[in-house]
Parts: C-alpha cells; sequence; structure tokens
C-alpha cells in the first residue's frame, strides 16, 4: 500500500499549502512584531521577541464589536432558517405551483451584488429610520443567505423518502406536525450547513456594515478592521492582531465542521 | 426502515391525541383534490414569499427608482427628487471612468477565473490521488475562502506595502527594484488581482475536485492498460469529462468576481485615480465612498450589474439543465 502513496506527493502537498497559507502565517508573525520593528529591512520572518500589545488593544477596544458581529451572525443564522428551511420543503416535497419560477428567482437573487442592494437598503432605512441598527443589518445580511439556504434544503430534501413522510401521514400527523417532528430533524445537516454560512457570511460582511451601519454605536467587527486601517496607518501589529481575532470563527468551524463546509461549497454546482 | 418514522410517530401521536379530531377533516379534504395540498404548499412557502418581496423586490425596485431621478441627501429624507428618466444612465455611459471601469472590469474578472480556475485544477488533480496528508492538506486549502474578506485584503495590502512590504522584500533579494503594487497605476488593477486569484482558488479546487470524484476510476485504470500517460490521461479523459462542473465552476466565478467590491475597496479604494476602479466599485464609490453621496448615477450603475446578473442566471439555469439530461 505505501508503494502507491509516494512521499514526494506528500512533500509536494506540504509546500503547496505553505504557499497558499503564508498570508495567513505572514497576518499572525505581523501580529506579534514589536511596533520598532515593523518597519525593519528586510522584515522579520519569525517573531522572535514577539509582542501581545496588539492583542492587548483588541481585547481593551475591539470587544463591543466582537459581541456585536455575534449577535449579527446569531440573528442571520436565525431569520435564514426559520425563511428557508419552510420554503425548501415546500418546494421539495409539496410540489409548490410556480416551483420552477421560485428557484430561478432565488439564482438570480444570489448572482445580485450586494453593493446594489446596499443602496436599496439604504434608501429604505433612511426612511423608516433603521440605519445604524442592529436589527437592520441583520436582515440586509440575511439577503445573502436566504437564496443559499432556500436551495441547498430544496436539494437535499428532495432526497427525503416519501415513504417516511406517509409513514407520519399514517400515524395521523398534518403537514405542520410532519415538518416538524421528520423533515427537520432528518435535515439536520443541512441545517448545519446553512447555519455553518449565514454565521460565516454575516460575521464577514463588510459592504453592508459599510454603508447601513457606519455610523452606529454598535459596529461589527469588520468595520472595527476598517476604522483600525483608517485611523492609524503605523499599528499594523494591532490591526493584524485584530484580524487574527477576527478569523477565529473561520478556523473554528474549518476544525469542528469541515464536512459541511466541503458540502456548503459544492451546494449547487455538483450533482452528488 | 419503518422503525424509524413509527418510533417518531408513536411518541407524537400520544402529544398530539387532543388533535385527531380536527385533523379527520383536515386529510378528508386534501383527498379532495390538488388544491388543499397547494394551499398547505403555499402556506409553507409565505416566509420566503413575504421575505423575497419586502427585503429583494422592495430594495431594487427602490434601486430602479433611485436611478431615474436625481437623488441627493436631502431629497432623500424628505422624497421628492425630480424624476430625470434615462439621464443617470446618460451621464455613466459618457463619463469618463466609464471605458476604464469597463476594461478594469474585464480583465479583473478574465485574468481572476482564468488563474483561479487553472491552479484550482491542477491542484485538483494533484489531490485526487490520495497521499499521506491529503485529506488534512486539502481541508488547509479552504483557509483563504473562510477568512473575512477584510482580513485577507488587509493582510494582502500589508505584504504588498512598497517599504515595508514582504513580496517587495523577496523580489528584491532576485534584483527587482521596488514595485509600487498599491499606489502605482500600472500595477494597482494586477496587484488586486492576485488578491483575488487567491481568495478564489479554495473555491475551484473544492467544486473541481468533487467533480473528479464522480469519475469513475476505472475509466482511468482502463486508459492506463493502454498505454495513455498522464498529461494523455489529463487531455482525453478528466478535461472532457470535467467539462460540466467546469462550466458551472467558471460560471459562478464570473458571477463573484464582477460582484467583488470589499477588495479592491480596501486595498486601493479603486485608485490610484480610477486604475483599480470596476463597476462594482465605481457603484459603491458613487454613493459611499465619498464625502458626498451621488446615488443616483451609483444606482444606474448597480441597475447595469443586475442585467449582466439575469444574462448569467439565465446560462446557469441553462447549464445545470444540460447538466441534468447528461446525468
Amino acid at each position: 500500500m505505501t508503494s502507491t502513496r509516494p512521499w514526494w506527493k506528500t512533500a509536494l502537498g506540504v509546500l503547496f499549502t505553505a504557499l497558499m497559507l503564508f498570508p495567513v502565517y505572514w497576518m499572525v508573525n505581523v501580529s506579534l512584531t514589536q511596533t520598532k520593528d515593523l518597519r525593519a529591512s528586510p522584515p522579520h520572518w519569525f517573531p522572535w521577541e514577539p509582542t501581545f500589545e496588539g492583542y492587548e488593544r483588541v481585547f481593551a477596544q475591539q470587544m463591543p464589536a466582537l459581541g456585536t458581529s455575534l449577535i449579527v451572525g446569531l440573528g442571520c443564522v436565525l431569520l435564514t432558517i426559520v425563511v428557508a428551511a419552510p420554503a425548501g420543503y415546500a418546494l421539495a416535497q409539496l410540489n409548490l405551483r410556480g416551483g420552477k419560477t421560485l428557484n430561478f428567482l432565488l439564482l438570480v437573487a444570489q448572482m445580485i451584488p450586494a453593493v446594489v442592494m446596499s443602496m436599496g437598503f439604504y434608501a429604505i432605512y433612511v426612511r423608516l429610520g433603521l440605519l445604524n441598527t442592529v436589527g437592520g443589518l441583520i436582515v440586509a445580511d440575511s439577503t445573502i443567505a436566504v437564496p443559499f439556504g432556500v436551495l441547498l434544503y430544496t436539494a437535499f430534501m428532495s432526497g427525503i423518502p416519501r415513504e417516511l413522510l406517509q409513514a407520519a401521514r399514517v400515524d395521523g400527523a398534518g403537514p405542520w406536525r410532519t415538518f416538524i417532528s421528520v423533515v427537520v430533524p432528518v435535515s439536520r445537516n443541512s441545517t448545519v450547513t446553512v447555519a455553518l454560512f449565514a454565521f460565516l457570511w454575516a460575521w464577514s460582511d463588510f459592504i453592508f456594515a459599510s454603508t447601513l451601519n457606519r455610523n452606529g454605536d454598535l459596529i461589527p467587527i469588520t468595520l472595527g478592521i476598517y476604522n483600525y486601517i483608517g485611523n492609524n496607518t503605523t499599528q499594523w501589529n494591532a490591526i493584524m492582531a485584530t484580524a487574527v481575532v477576527a478569523s477565529v470563527p473561520a478556523a473554528v468551524l474549518l476544525v469542528l465542521a469541515q464536512r459541511f463546509v466541503a458540502a456548503g461549497v459544492t451546494a449547487g454546482a455538483v450533482k452528488d | 426502515m419503518t422503525t424509524l418514522p413509527t418510533s417518531v410517530g408513536t411518541s407524537e401521536s400520544t402529544l398530539g391525541a387532543a388533535g385527531t379530531t380536527p385533523a379527520a377533516p383536515r386529510g378528508r379534504r386534501r383527498r379532495r383534490g390538488p388544491n388543499a395540498s397547494q394551499w398547505t404548499a403555499a402556506a409553507f412557502a409565505t416566509p420566503l414569499l413575504v421575505y423575497l418581496v419586502l427585503f429583494y423586490a422592495y430594495p431594487l425596485w427602490r434601486n430602479i427608482d433611485l436611478s431615474v431621478h436625481d437623488y441627493n441627501i436631502r431629497a432623500f429624507v424628505q422624497g421628492n427628487a425630480e424624476y430625470v428618466g434615462f439621464e443617470n444612465f446618460a451621464e455613466v455611459f459618457a463619463s469618463s471612468t466609464f471605458p476604464t471601469a469597463l476594461w478594469n472590469t474585464v480583465a479583473f474578472t478574465f485574468v481572476s477565473i482564468a488563474f483561479q480556475f487553472a491552479i484550482g485544477l491542477a491542484l485538483a488533480v494533484f489531490f485526487r490521488s490520495s497521499f499521506r496528508l491529503s485529506n488534512v492538506l486539502r481541508a488547509l486549502f479552504l483557509v483563504p475562502w473562510l477568512l473575512p474578506l477584510i482580513v485577507s485584503a488587509s493582510t494582502w495590502a500589508w505584504m504588498l506595502s512598497s517599504e515595508n512590504g514582504i513580496i517587495n522584500s523577496v523580489i528584491g533579494a532576485f534584483g527587482i527594484g521596488q514595485i509600487n503594487w498599491l499606489t502605482s497605476p500600472d500595477t494597482a488593477l494586477i496587484a488586486v488581482t492576485i488578491a483575488n486569484v487567491w481568495l478564489g482558488i479554495p473555491f475551484n479546487l473544492v467544486i473541481l475536485y468533487s467533480g473528479l470524484q464522480n469519475i469513475p476510476g476505472e475509466v482511468y485504470e482502463a486508459s492506463s492498460l493502454d498505454g495513455a500517460g498522464a498529461w494523455r490521461q489529463f487531455r482525453s479523459i478528466t478535461l472532457p469529462l470535467l467539462r460540466p462542473v467546469s462550466a458551472i465552476t467558471i460560471l459562478l466565478g464570473l458571477i463573484y468576481t464582477l460582484k467583488v467590491v470589499d477588495v479592491i475597496w480596501i486595498m486601493t479604494t479603486g485608485g490610484p485615480g480610477d486604475a483599480s476602479t470596476t463597476f462594482a466599485v465605481w457603484s459603491y464609490r458613487e454613493a459611499f465612498g465619498t464625502g458626498q453621496p451621488d446615488f443616483s448615477p451609483a444606482a444606474a450603475v448597480g441597475n447595469i450589474l443586475i442585467l449582466v446578473a439575469l444574462v448569467f442566471g439565465f446560462l446557469h439555469l441553462q447549464l445545470q439543465r444540460r447538466q441534468e439530461a447528461s446525468s
């Protein structure tokens, strides 16, 4: 078996991965570099004398922003699942009339640039006084995830055997009961994938945050980084420390839920 | 198979015992015709339909409304902007930024996708035969795709900085002089394209890899028995059999790349001048990027982007139909 798994491929793979992840390494490296060494030439390849000034600053200044991002992310997850799961059921199992049209609209919806949506939302929010509110940002961020969620749920729920749903009906369960006690539990994996991406996209969003929430008291972490870049261009160790902290959810999700990530990326592109 | 639904069902039937009386006529009504079940389907789809109308259709309609009126900040709040028809569109087309933005959009999109796809495909083929650590390494390749764009973009901005950047330091070691990646009009677009290629590789790798998994291994075994080498196999098996997946990958890449604002805005704000301004960045800058928001031309540019999105939407549908027909 070992002869079919040559070591040079592993070596080459490690090299490719190292090249690919170099920017990530560099972010961590700069975040630990002392301020006086930031402008050293050549740059320090390794933080021999690491400093945690940058991180101290993050925890002193950016905690509210991290909290806001967490709330926005969770709110977005909730809204997305509440809207997408029943719709997926209707499209996949209930032969919704006009389902094909709806599918097409969702596809197009995914293609509309966020910058276009942000202008529309801005025009609406100005009138309603929803600018700079967390709720307004949650709604806007969810537009990235809802079409994806519906398409993913539809794809998965189409595969639920009809016998399973019929059995529930024979037991006297109405459509709502069937949905809550059979369809939703069976679709758990899809829910994890949808939740994961809804959270990640809301957490990472910059466009909606910078347009709809730019003067808010509660800004998300992406704006925290952006304001940092604008304000003090010399403190790149602090900027990169914030960036490292903002990357933590992505890292955690990759470790804990890698197969769901891969499932989400290929959804809609590859038929299993 | 039957144990699962009944075990779920029994616990529910005791809970729902009181509900059996209204449930019985409901069941009878459903049997009467397709109408009742259509009502059920519509009820489940209602949250989505309401959502789409309120949070997609309405903002988009407002956006079109913006593009045919002359809005400034005051008219925005009072809502009494003057109707100007297609004047904003005419202004956009006549603007000196238009040809630059068009060229930048095309170049940025085309070059990004060409490199993302080529590198993604090469890596997918490389990872196809499993070797020690291959799963772990492939998972690590996802990292750039999962990071918030502002994180990646600011990291690249620092790496490409003129005096302190690691990239200039490395190429300096090979005797190449300092390149002002982000501040020179000649290289700004190249710089943001490099960062965008890096961002897109994981997506291409993952999709093309799972496309490769669907090609049966016997096809390769048979061809190597016939004496086909690695390159021959790639040309005669991998490429043709991967074509449907490749088409969708490239299309999704196109859609994603046309939308890009964050990366370019954070690295160069579309500058210097218009040197790295694409349509999406142009729209963002007009509306939100300067001290004086100019929503109407920004919305006009945005509407051009929506038209492009619609065209690609139809293309995507065609590709999906063809893929379903072939599988």
